[in-house]
This record gives structure tokens, sequence and C-alpha cells, in this order.
């Protein structure tokens, strides 16, 4: 080998432009503010990427960026939702081969990756759909004995962080992201370890769908670094976590007591099956609130003293 | 010219016709008599369908917070007790109530229901001697609610699969319930109708302090023929409350109480896979706005506080009343006070009871004194109190600043925390500005203004122009610290089923 052949050949081939995989905050791609990262390495044992290694004070910012954006996401129009998660499913499909390239890099084949992202185009579009009707499912008005009108919605209980399934690059978060803000929460994610490539392509298609900063926050790192962090937050009102180790499950349910979180556990889920899917998923992160008022003219109703 | 001005403008007339009750008329007492309440002297647990002596051999005294004598003595669950009563509860899930028909178990809750019903006096009595609450109270909303409780129930029992869309439910098991003393009868209802109508069975240990009326209850499921093990009803103090939570075959616990209490249930029940229910404390703000009919908001006011001495998780404990108005709104309760009746719970007339317990009366105590000391100003009603038994004037504080622990924390008794605002946004930032989210109140004549606040209010109840209403078709609940899942209506359903894709 030559000193000329070398740079004939380095000369005449185009250098590819590698990807920054980042971490996506209150609309923004931020590396990790700790300045670390993660080497992820495919089956070959070549390395893909640098992955932002995210800390507490990455998740404490999210919480931030998620709780800011709450009451604004909440009280759009549920039918404005509605068409936000059409587009983010517009957006998806615009970019499926960057997925499944992705997938393909992350040890799936390519027809593997092709369907995963086909269904989760399509679980976006069936979220999509629900954002203006589960209200109606699960709403009430109640039959009270006295001279009352009196009914029951559900409300978003709020800030929500998720520990997305980790078998699954995409669909998993996808699943479980869905039915989180359909319901008109914020959410802080923290992607799959192993596979977390899907989820930082994934925050540019939110960024690009007209979904508000700070709805969706997505952080890349360790759920052993992680986790606990999530459900110690005070100013997180539920915890999703999808794994199915025990003892994180325990010190979840545990630390859940700081603020009496309210957890789930999707453990026993198969996202790729139509369990995957319910509106059952938007109401486990709802609170249900029963609204009372007099029919009759209020001046004439005794006061009880 | 402002001062000649100020000179020629008549005076605001005072706009508040003191009530004097007191000085005018007295009421001439109207005692219910004890003579339809039957208390034996001794109770045992309630195991099986029998009353058992307890395998801890240990009886404590419940009394009359009215006058501190002794009503009857009740046994002491232990671990071998809580065992005991939890077994007999599996036995009767697997081998009678789960495979019982729905409608045949719906009978038997519709029974319970009429039986309650028709004994509706004697439980009154019984309440009002054990907890301490007026007789009207007990008379007209706890005995009459526990009974439709059941009854609303009851229907539920063969219509579940109506209830949940594309779902079907299943039973969970035996569940361990735990229910506090400010509405005893009323709670053990909550628990027991839908936990039975979804065909679950159950183990319920009432409060220390209010073990009668549930006792009085298992008679009455004795009387309805419930099969045997399918409802135990186990008295005790907090380690019995202890050893039924942490009992292994326990698959659904549901707790109303303290949120202190609730945090430890949700620690020690982690990892265990066991359903919850938390209906914990509150702190509920009662909002009134300036073109509020102030004597009606008044009105709701005082019964959002005082029903029941205060002692109601979602008593409206933080009145918050726009600046243009307050000045009225506080003289009209401060003369709405002083007509307050506060005596005998017996006594028809009766308008504020006693205190549930020394203890209980020890911490409202403990919070006139912190209030005091953060500077509010206390004013209570001038009203003569009983010699015996644990009372407490019902009480107001103006002067008080978000911060003040009294306007934080949960005092559980006759004690409002006044608190002023001027714009309808930060009156929101301050009512939600708390860990609880139990129920709140708003007072305007307007109705966008209602539903703007009910909307943006985080709490689980908004009673708009009323207050402390309750219904067994009304979803009942807290958000944030004030607990998860729903106690009544179809919601209610809900905490007491696994739902199945069908």
């Amino acid at each position: 080998m030559n000193n000329s052949t070398i740079s004939k050949k380095t000369i005449s081939k185009r250098i590819e432009v590698l990807k920054t995989y980042k971490i996506y905050i209150g609309g923004q791609f931020p590396r990790s503010e700790s300045g670390r990262f993660y080497d992820l390495i495919d089956e070959g044992g070549k390395k893909i990427a640098n992955i932002c290694l995210s800390s507490r004070k990455d998740f404490r910012d999210a919480v931030i960026a998620a709780r800011n954006a709450c009451s604004g996401w909440g009280n759009r129009a549920a039918f404005n939702r509605s068409q936000i998660l059409y587009r983010m499913a517009e957006m998806l499909e615009g970019r499926k081969q960057q997925f499944i390239d992705e997938l393909v890099q992350q040890g799936n084949s390519k027809s593997q990756g092709a369907k995963e992202v086909d269904l989760s185009i399509d679980r976006l579009i069936y979220y999509a759909g629900w954002c203006d009707k589960y209200q109606q499912l699960f709403s009430s008005v109640n039959p009270v004995a006295s001279a009352h009108y009196n009914f029951s919605v559900p409300e978003p209980t709020g800030v929500v962080s998720i520990i997305a399934p980790q078998s699954s690059s995409l669909l998993g978060l996808v699943s479980v992201i869905a039915p989180v803000i359909a319901g008109g929460n914020t959410c802080v994610v923290l992607a799959s370890e192993k596979n977390p490539l899907c989820a930082v392509t994934f925050a540019e298609v939110l960024n690009s769908s007209d979904l508000p900063a700070g709805v969706v926050n997505i952080l890349t790192g360790k759920i052993s670094e992680l986790s606990s962090w999530f459900v110690q937050h005070m100013d997180v009102n539920a915890t999703i976590y999808c794994e199915t180790n025990h003892a994180i499950q325990k010190m979840i349910q545990e630390k859940s007591a700081g603020n009496v979180k309210r957890i789930q556990l999707y453990d026993k889920i198969d996202w790729n099956k139509s369990e995957g899917q319910s509106p059952y998923f938007i109401q486990n992160m709802q609170e249900i609130k029963t609204t009372w008022h007099p029919i009759e003219p209020i001046g004439s109703g005794s006061g009880g003293y | 010219m402002d001062k000649k001005m100020q000179t020629v403008l008549p005076k605001k007339k005072k706009n508040t016709l003191k009530l004097k009750f007191e000085t005018t008329r007295s009421y001439a007492p109207a005692l219910e008599s004890t003579s339809a309440a039957n208390i034996k002297p001794q109770y045992d647990l309630f195991i099986n369908g029998k009353f058992e002596a307890p395998l801890s051999k240990k009886y404590f005294p419940t009394i009359n917070p009215s006058n501190e004598e002794k009503l009857s003595e009740v046994a002491e669950a232990n671990a071998a007790d809580v065992d005991k009563a939890v077994k007999a509860a599996t036995n009767a899930y697997e081998k009678v109530w789960k495979k019982m028909a729905a409608k045949e178990r719906g009978k038997y809750i519709f029974r319970i229901a009429r039986i309650i019903q028709e004994k509706a006096r004697e439980l009154a009595i019984i309440e009002t001697l054990d907890g301490g609450k007026p007789i009207r109270e007990s008379r007209d909303f706890d005995i009459p609610a526990a009974a439709n409780h059941f009854f609303y129930y009851a229907g539920w029992a063969d219509k579940l699969d109506y209830a949940f869309p594309n779902k079907r439910t299943e039973s969970i098991g035996v569940a361990g319930q735990i229910i506090p003393w400010n509405f005893p009868l009323l709670m053990a209802a909550w628990k027991i109708a839908p936990a039975l109508a979804t065909g679950n069975t159950v183990v319920l240990k009432p409060a220390e302090t209010t073990p009668l009326t549930a006792l009085k209850l298992a008679e009455i499921i004795q009387e309805a023929d419930l099969p045997p093990g399918v409802v135990n009803i186990i008295t005790g103090g907090g380690a019995t409350g202890v050893a039924l939570v942490n009992h292994p075959e326990i698959k659904k616990i549901a707790f109303t109480g303290s949120t202190e209490v609730g945090k430890i249930i949700l620690q020690t029940t982690a990892g265990t896979n066991k359903k919850l229910t938390l209906e914990l404390g509150g702190k509920a703000a009662n909002i009134i706005f300036e073109d509020a009919p102030l004597d009606e908001a008044v009105e709701g006011v005082i019964n959002g506080i005082f029903f029941n001495q205060g002692q109601v998780c979602c008593a409206g404990s933080r009145l918050y009343v726009q600046e243009s108005v307050a000045h009225t709104v506080i003289q009209k309760l401060k003369d709405r006070l002083e007509s307050l009746i506060v005596g005998n719970p017996l006594d028809k007339n009766t308008d504020i009871g006693a205190i549930n317990s020394r203890q209980q009366l020890q911490t409202i105590q403990k919070y006139l004194k912190i209030g005091k000391q953060e500077g509010a100003e206390l004013y209570e009603s001038p009203c003569a109190l009983p010699k015996k038994g644990f009372w407490c004037r019902p009480t107001l504080f103006t002067n008080v600043a978000q911060s003040n622990r009294i306007a934080q924390e949960e005092i559980f008794g006759p004690v409002l925390a006044i608190l002023t605002f001027r714009t309808d946004d930060e009156v929101i930032e301050k009512a939600n500005n708390s860990p609880y989210g139990l129920s709140a109140g708003v007072w305007t004549d307007k109705g966008s203004k209602i539903f703007n606040m009910s909307k943006r209010l985080k709490a689980g109840v908004i009673w708009a122009n009323t207050f402390n209403k309750f219904d067994p078709t009304s979803p009942f609940g807290g958000f944030k610290e004030s607990g998860f899942g729903r106690e009544g209506g179809l919601h209610g359903l809900l905490p007491y089923v696994n739902l199945i894709n069908s």
C-alpha cells in the first residue's frame, strides 16, 4: 500500500455526514448539560453514535419545560390536539425511510423495521382520532337525588414521566407517548437505552408537527441512573414504567408516596398487538372532576342550618 | 373638596342584619331518646358470619365524646385475628361469592340497603352517641346516604358489562378496607357496596373511636343472610390496620384517612401488586366573588366548614373572598357564627356537636395556637361549652397569609381561614397552591365564570353555588395528594375490577 492510493481513495469518496444525536427539551435540541455520552455499538461491534447520557439536571429542566407547557396543551381544543397528532403521523410517514434505516442499524431486518414504522404511524392516527372522543366515553351526567345539575369529566393528570419500553426503539415510544398527550398531559420520556436512535429522530418529527414546545421532552440515558429521579420529582404527577424489573417497579411504587404520584406499570403489554392501543391508556392518565350546581334559583335553596 | 364630599355623603348603610337567636329567644331542648338504640356492653369481631371472641383476648372501650361516658367495649383484632378474617373472606370469595349469579349478588346488597332504612333511627342515634355529630346530621344525612349507596350499587351487580365499553370486568378478590371516624357508617357503605357489587369479598376495619355503627352493620349483614365470610368486620387501632394492609391474601386496599397514613400505605404495599384506592386529606378553597348572592354564599361557607364540626376531608376550610365584599362577608360570617347552636349532639336543635376524640381536639387546639402565633386574628363564637366531653367553638381566622400553616395544612375541625383576592387569576393561583386537591367551591352569579373557575381549579369535586353535597351516583375523590380512585357513580366501580379484553 502506498501513499498515493490512500490519498486517491480519500479524495474520490464522498464523506458521509454523521448525525449528532441530541436530547429534546422544551422544543430545543441541547446536548446533556453534563457533557457525558455513551457509545452506541451495533451487533457487529461497530460504533454507531455517541448518545447523550442525560443527567438529573437535564430531567429537572425537562420537567420545567413540561410544566410550563401543561396548561396551554391541556386547554387546547381537543380537535386541535387531534390535528396535531395527525400531523405527527404525516411527518413520520414522510420520514419513514430514515426510521427504517435506524432500525436496521440497531439490528432489525428491513421488513421488521418497515413493519414497526408502519405500526407506529397507524398508532398515532389511532390516538389522533381519540383526542376528541374519549371525553364522552369517560364522562357522565349523574342523576343525583337532589335539585342539582351534576356531571363528571376527565381532565389531564398533568406532567407524566415515562420510562419507555426498552426492547423497541420506535413503536414502544410512540405507544406510550401518544395516549398521554392525546389526553392533554405533557411528558418527559426516557428513551430505550439500547435502541435510542429512533427516539431522537422522533423528536425531530415532533418538532416539525406543530406540537408546542415542552409537551414532549425526550431524554437518552440510563434507567439505573434516572429512574428514581423520574418518580421522586415533586412537580411530576404520574410515572409510567414499561419494564419488568421488579426491584425498579418496587422502588417506583415506594417513592410515589412523596407526592402521591399516579403509577402505571405497563409490563405485560405487547405493543405489536391490538392490546397495545386502547382509550383506557388515555384514561389511566386522567383525573375525574365532578361539578355540582343547584338547579333551582340558589336564593331559594335551604341552607341546611 | 374631598373632605367636604365625605361629610356630605350619607353613611353607607350597613347591609347586615345581626341575628340574635340566643338573646331574643332560646330553643327548648329537643333531645332524641336513646331508648331506640340497642348497644351491647361488649362486641366481638365479625368473622365468617359470626361474632367471635378475639384471639388477642383484648377489648378496648368506645366512649361518647360529648360526655366521655363509656358506651361499650369492642374487640381489638391482632395479626392472628386479621389472618382469620382474611382467610374467611378468601374462602367466601373462592367458594361462593365469585361463582354466584350477579343478579343474586345484587339482591343481597338490596337487602342490606332495605334493612338500613328500616333501622335508620337506631343507627342515627348510635352514630351520634359514638361519634359526637349532631343527630340532625346523622338522621338526615349519614344514615340515609349510607342506605342509598347500597341501593345504588346493588343495581350495578348484574350490569357491569355495560360499564366499560369493549372490556369485560373481573373481580379482584379480597378487599381490605380501612375507614375514618368522621362518617363511620357512610364510609363503610362507600367501601362495602361497590366491592360486593363487583364480586369481591371484604374485610373492613372501622376507626378506633367509632366502631359501633359498623358492628350494627355486621348485625344487619347477618340479618340479610349474606353468605358467611363475604363481609368481615374487625375492630382495632393502627396496628390492626397495618396487619390488614400487609396481609398477603389481600388483593385490593381501599383507604380513607390522612395523607400521612396514605403515603405509608403506598410505601408498604410497593412491589406487592395490591390495587389501591386512597381518599386522603384536603384543604378546600371556597371562593366568593363580589357578584355572588352573599347571604347564600355565607350559608354555604358556614355549611362548608362547620358540617360535622369541620371534620370532613372536603371541608371548605380556606375561604377566598373578593376584596370588595370581604368586609361585608366577614361581618355576616361572624354574625352567623354566633347563631350556631353548640351542644348536646342528641338535641335536634344542635348545629355543632362534639369533637370526635380528645386527640383530635388537641390537634385543633394546636392549630388555633399556631394561627395566633402566625399573626392571624382569631374570632370565635362566644357560646358556652358543656363541661364534660370534647368541644371546640366555631372559629374563624382573618388576616391569614397564604403561607400560614392554618391556610396550608388540614386542621380537620371547625376552623375557617379567611383570605382575600382581587382577580380571577390571582385566586386560581392561590387556590391551586396546595398539595391537596379534593374539593373546591365557587360562589358567583355569572355562569361563564363558574365554568372558567371549575375548569381551572385542580380538585376532584367542584361545588358551584353550593357546598358539601354528596350522592351515590356522583363520583368523589381527589387530585394530587388528596389521593386517587373515585367512590360513587359508574367511576366508583373501576377501582374494584380488573378490565379484561373481551
